[in-house]
This record gives C-alpha cells, structure tokens and sequence, in this order.
C-alpha cells in the first residue's frame, strides 16, 4: 500500500467520522443514536489501525484494539443495557430547530479548521490535515450536549467528545504514551458506570429522564 | 529513599479506600477514616521536610516530580483532609441521628473520602501532564456520587451538573494536553517523556509558541472549570451547597487548589516558549489569568448578596478567593505569586474551618436558609464564635493571615496594575458588606436552634483559625524561606 493510498484511507476515515458526528446531532432516537457512537468508534479504530499500520508504530496496534474493545464493543453493550433497564429503548426526542442546529455546527466547523490551520502546517504527520476535524468532531459533540434535554444523549454526547479528542491525539502526534491512554479509558469506562448509576437515581427522583425537570438550582 | 517517602504517601489513601471498601460499614468507620488520614498527613510531613531539605526531586523514573511548590499543596491537603475526616466523624454521626444518611451511604462516603485524597495527591506529585490529567479527572469521579450522597432532587440536580459541566471542561484541557504534547514531540521526540514536565520545562524555550498558545487556552479554560472560575463557575454553588458539609470543605479547600497548581505548571511553560519578549506577547498566560481572576472577583461578590442559602453564599465566596489568588499568580514577579501562595493556604484553613462551623450551625437549625438560622451564639458559643471569627478571617480583617496575603496582593496590583486596584477594592468591600452582613444575625440575636444529639467536632475549626491568626501575625522565616523558594520556581 503506497503512502498516497493511506493519506486517502485516513482521510475518508476522518470525513466519515465527521459525518457521522453530524448524524448524531439530528438524530432523536436513542437506540439509534448509540449505534451511531459504536460506528463512529469503530471508524476511529480503523483509522488509528491504518495509521498504525503505515507508520510502523506498534503502539497504536494496542491503541486501535483498545478502542476497537472499548468505544465499540464495552462501552455500547453497557449503554444498550442501560436503555433496556430504564425501558427507554425506544424512545425518541423532540428536538427543536434542527436546522439552525445544524447550521452552528456548520459554523463550529469552520472555525475549528482556522483555529486549527497554524498548528497543521508544524505537523510532520502523514494526517496534519485532520487536527481540524478532530476539533470540529468534538466541538459538534459539546453542541450535540448542549441542546439535548435528556440524560442520555448528553452521555452520549460526552462519550463522542471523547472520540473527538482520542482521533486529535492520534492524527496530530501519533498517539498519547500509552500509560496516559489507558489511564484515560479507564477513566472513560468508570465515568459512564457512574453514569449508570446516575441515571436510576435521576429517574427513582424525578420519574423521567428529562433534564429539563432538573432547574430548581438557580440564582435569582 | 524519596520514592519510598512518595509511595508511602500514595499507598496510604489507596489502603484506605480499599479498607474502608469493606469496613465501610461498621461502627469504627469513621475513626478507621481519620486513622488512615493521619498516616497520610504524616507521610506528607516526611515528605515536604525532606523535599525543603533537597530540593526537588524526581521519583519513579521520573513520573513523579516533588518540588517546593507542590509539596507545599501536598503537605496542606493531607493536613486538611486529616481535620476534615475528624469533624466529619461527629458531623456524620448527627445526620445519620437525623435520618439523612444511611450506613450504606456512609460507607460509600468513607471509601471514596480516601480515593479522592488519593487522586488530589497523584494530580498534585504526578510529574506527567496526561497522569495529571487522568488524576483531575478521578477526583471527579470519586466526588460527584458523594455531592449526591442524600439523594434529594436538588442534591442529584448538582451533581449532574457538576459531572457534566466538569467533563466537558476537562475534556477540553485533555486537547490543550494534546496540543501541549504535539509541540513536545518535535523537540523531545515520540515516546514517554515528551509530556513529562520536566523534561519540558527544560526545552521551553524552543516549544512552539503559537501551538503553546492555544494549549494554554484550552488548558486554562479546562481546569479553570474545575478552579471555578467565572464564567464557567455555574457547577460550584451548588455542588458546594448540596452536598455533605465534610465534601464541600474539602472541595472548596483542596480540590480548586488541585487545579490551580495544574494551570500554574502550564503557566509555566508558556511562558517559557514565548520569551521575555514583550512584543511576542511575553505576557499573554498572565494576561488571561489576570482576567479571568478579576472576572471572577466581581462576579462573584456581586453574586454574594442575592444568596439565601449559606452553604451556598461561602461557595461564592470560595469563587471570589480563587479568582484573586488566580488573579496574583496572572500578575506574576516574585511578590504576587509568593501572596498567591499564601493566599491559598490561608483561604484552604479558613474556609474549611468555616465550612465546619456552618455544617453544625445548620444542623442545629436544621435548614440551610440564612432567614431561618438566628442566634448560634445562644445556643452554642462555640460554634457561634467559630462561625463568626472564620467569617472575619475569610473577609480579610486583620490580624488574621487572610488580610496578610491580601495586603501583598493590593499593593504588588497597585505597583504593577495600578487600574485594578478599585476594582478588586470595590469588589472586596462589597464582599465585605454582604457577608457580614448576612452571618452577624445568624450568630447573635434570639435563636429558634436545637441542641444536638452528639458532641459537635470544635477542635478542627479552631485549630484552622488558630493556624491563621499565628501565620497572619508572624510567619516563621522557615516558612518564609519555604514559600520564597517556591515562588522563584515559578518563574517569579
């Protein structure tokens, strides 16, 4: 496989993750919603695998396999059973404005590959194009956190976030030490356990999984 | 040897948090709490004589880094984290008296106590900047179940809120540690010890100050969350107010330092890479702290007179203190960082101490709401005079320390940046008005309080305040020399 090929893998790769994380934006199901963020973690295993792969960094085999284990087998499986538990497999979000929504990701977009431009040009990696996708990947995450009023899909949110950062840590400098990346999925994995337990007590005291029940803390 | 002193001091909480993982339930719990506290404080003691007697050291093939400044955040968190487990003993023990605990929940509360000492110190010695990260982030985790310990609606709502606002933030300072770590690996190269801070604060100056930039940015904003720092404050009022009194003192008291000492060895670096050059923008990491602080100091004072609640009403006042130490370290020069310091010991003593009297003053009036606490004084001198000296302390009157390190701040503001000087004047004297203005009738006057059915825990709020009168009147010249060394670390 020549260098060019890979540039082209990585880069597809990196559009769909994109457009993936725009999907999640507009999509009101949950069940769906979490098959969105096992796909989208199964292309961040892929790339870091092609990335692996060309630059012989053997490290980030371990790294593609630990995402590959952690984004799109674990952390799906527990939030699948987690929708099943709560009965909210099925459930589906009025989401308000989708358009406009989509416009300030657009936006977000934009200003993520100026931001990210002086930083790319310094970049020796074969994928320097890509810091700006990763930023805009996680920007689009944070928004996708902010307009959700369910509990859920803002852990989703939070998790894809996650995904964003992981893709800007490979594609800018070939992978964080490995003893900060699994520290980090360790934190990853014991977050949305907690997450778990959180949503029974959000729904043992406020009967939904709805937010927007949640705004009696307030200064006035 | 010193890795020994250092794994000694981590083993301890994590011993702890898996003893009282089991034992979390009986009746010794909580004296098993402050035991393992102690062994702690002691280890940090060894520690910190022993790194004021060496200077600074690396351990544990140099992922860990003990220097002045951060021993002196190791040695006051393991001595805070030590009283705190003493007035949560008693303190615990009275809401269970009043049916707002559980054993259960206890021992959930004892076990995590232990593993959030536990991640403040690794956050506080780690030497790598994505371990420090990695650490932030589990003292997170091992306090949001804690804020929503009592489980009440309001309680759960600021946890949430607290998870997810502090994640986000720190996910965002984990891209400032990546951009930090893509500028490293030019210079150092790939492998395990471009993030390694050390090694870093060695090739400063041939860092890439543009990608520098942004990090900081991105760094600043993220643990900034976590510093409480306005505008991305929302999650500490009422994280403070709604959890258990023990978690808000060690929140407000340790936590925001945490990460604080986080944003100030990236300060560091920053600084390093983009030079002395003024026109290279030399002071741009300061500039933002500065700002970011003053913002706070406002913001937060203005805030301070519309709070009902009085748990709630200190958090805002935590924010105010963290914004003016964040604002001295901004100025920078050896005088302010040297007051920033000692604006952080002072502020972790005294609004501790005050959280501990404010814990029993509301269990004795059995609500949070300052209309309904009057006269503490009657019914409890002790707790009455604690509450009202910790309040004097915390609005800087003299001869209490808080004013010393105050005092520093004003006059190196006035020196440096004369045109902040009424603003943080005018910011202080409001803080001023609405606090005392608030906690005199809470204190004096006719009471409607209960008495207790325990003996509450007076030892630790008074040994704060004491520490605080003494260091505000003479600050020994060990101490001295001590806070002198660490600043000039700092680059001041």
């Amino acid at each position: 496989m020549t260098m060019s090929y890979t540039i082209q893998i990585i880069n597809m790769l990196a559009a769909l993750l994109l457009l993936i994380a725009f999907a999640m934006l507009s999509q009101r199901r949950i069940l769906s919603l979490i098959n969105l963020f096992a796909w989208q973690g199964l292309v961040l295993s892929l790339s870091t695998f092609v990335v692996a792969y060309s630059t012989h960094q053997n490290h980030l085999y371990y790294s593609a396999g630990l995402t590959l284990l952690l984004k799109v087998l674990v952390l799906p499986w527990l939030l699948h059973r987690l929708i099943l538990k709560l009965n909210v497999k099925w459930d589906v979000e009025t989401l308000i404005n989708i358009p406009t929504t989509m416009l300030v990701g657009i936006a977000l977009v934009i200003f993520s590959f100026n931001l990210a431009a002086p930083i790319s040009q310094l970049s020796e990696s074969i994928t320097r194009g890509l810091i700006g996708i990763a930023l805009a990947s996680v920007l689009l995450s944070l928004l996708m956190m902010l307009t959700r009023r369910k509990a859920v899909p803002q852990v989703v949110g939070f998790l894809a976030m996650e995904n964003g950062l992981f893709f800007a840590a490979t594609s800018a400098t070939h992978g964080m030490p490995l003893v900060v990346e699994l520290g980090i999925a360790l934190d990853v994995l014991v977050a949305t356990f907690i997450f778990g337990i959180f949503f029974f007590q959000i729904r043992e005291t406020f009967d939904s999984l709805d937010i927007s029940n949640m705004e009696k803390l307030k200064d006035d | 040897m010193i890795d020994l002193q250092l794994l000694v001091l981590l083993l301890t909480p994590l011993l702890g948090g898996l003893l009282l993982a089991v034992f979390g339930s009986r009746s010794w719990a909580a004296e098993l709490n402050s035991l393992m506290s102690f062994c702690t404080l002691i280890a940090a003691v060894v520690l910190t004589m022993r790194v004021i007697d060496s200077g600074p050291q690396v351990a544990f093939n140099e992922q860990f880094f003990i220097d002045q400044f951060n021993v002196f955040l190791v040695a006051l968190t393991a001595f805070v984290a030590f009283t705190t487990s003493l007035f949560s003993r008693p303190y615990m023990r009275i809401e269970q008296h009043h049916g707002k605990l559980t054993t259960q929940m206890l021992h959930l509360y004892y076990s995590m106590y232990q593993l959030f000492t536990l991640a403040m110190l690794v956050a506080l010695t780690s030497n790598n900047m994505g371990i420090i990260w990695v650490a932030m982030e589990a003292a997170t985790l091992t306090t949001v179940l804690l804020v929503s310990l009592y489980r009440t609606p309001a309680s759960i709502e600021a946890a949430w809120k607290y998870f997810i606002l502090c994640g986000v933030g720190i996910a965002l300072a984990l891209f400032g540690t990546i951009l930090l770590y893509f500028a490293a690996e030019r210079v150092l190269g790939e492998g395990g010890t471009a993030l390694l801070w050390t090694h870093l604060n060695q090739v400063k100056g041939s860092l890439e100050p543009t990608v520098l930039k942004i990090a900081f940015v991105f760094l600043l904003v993220g643990y900034g969350t976590k510093i409480g720092l306005v505008p991305l404050h929302s999650w500490l009022p009422d994280a403070h107010a709604e959890g258990p009194t023990p978690v808000s003192a060690v929140l407000s008291g340790l936590l925001l330092n945490v990460a604080l000492c986080a944003v100030m060895r990236s300060k560091v670096l920053v600084d390093g890479a983009l030079g002395t050059d003024s026109a290279g923008g030399a002071h741009f990491a300061g500039n933002l702290m500065m700002g970011f602080g003053l913002l706070s100091v406002v913001v937060a004072a203005l805030f301070l007179s519309r709070q009902k609640d009085i748990k709630r009403m200190f958090a805002y006042s935590s924010i105010e203190h963290m914004g003016l130490i964040t604002f001295a370290f901004g100025m920078g020069g050896p005088v302010a960082t040297f007051a920033a310091m000692l604006h952080m010991t002072m502020h972790s003593l005294t609004k501790s101490a005050i959280f501990f009297a404010v814990g029993h003053a509301v269990q004795k009036a059995g609500t949070q709401q300052m209309e309904n606490i009057r006269g503490i004084l009657q019914i409890s001198p002790t707790v009455g005079w604690g509450l009202m000296l910790g309040t004097l302390a915390i609005l800087g009157m003299p001869p209490f320390g808080v004013f010393a390190s105050e005092f520093l701040i004003i006059t190196t503001a006035m020196h440096d940046y004369p045109w902040t000087t009424p603003i943080l004047l005018i910011a202080l004297g409001i803080a001023f008005a609405a606090i005392f203005g608030k906690v005199q009738p809470i204190v004096f006057g006719e009471t409607t309080a209960k008495p207790l059915p325990h003996q509450p825990a007076l030892i630790p709020v008074f040994a704060h305040l004491l520490l605080v009168l003494i260091l505000g009147l003479y600050m020994p010249p060990y101490l001295a020399n001590w806070y002198r060394q660490a600043a000039a670390l700092l680059g001041g």
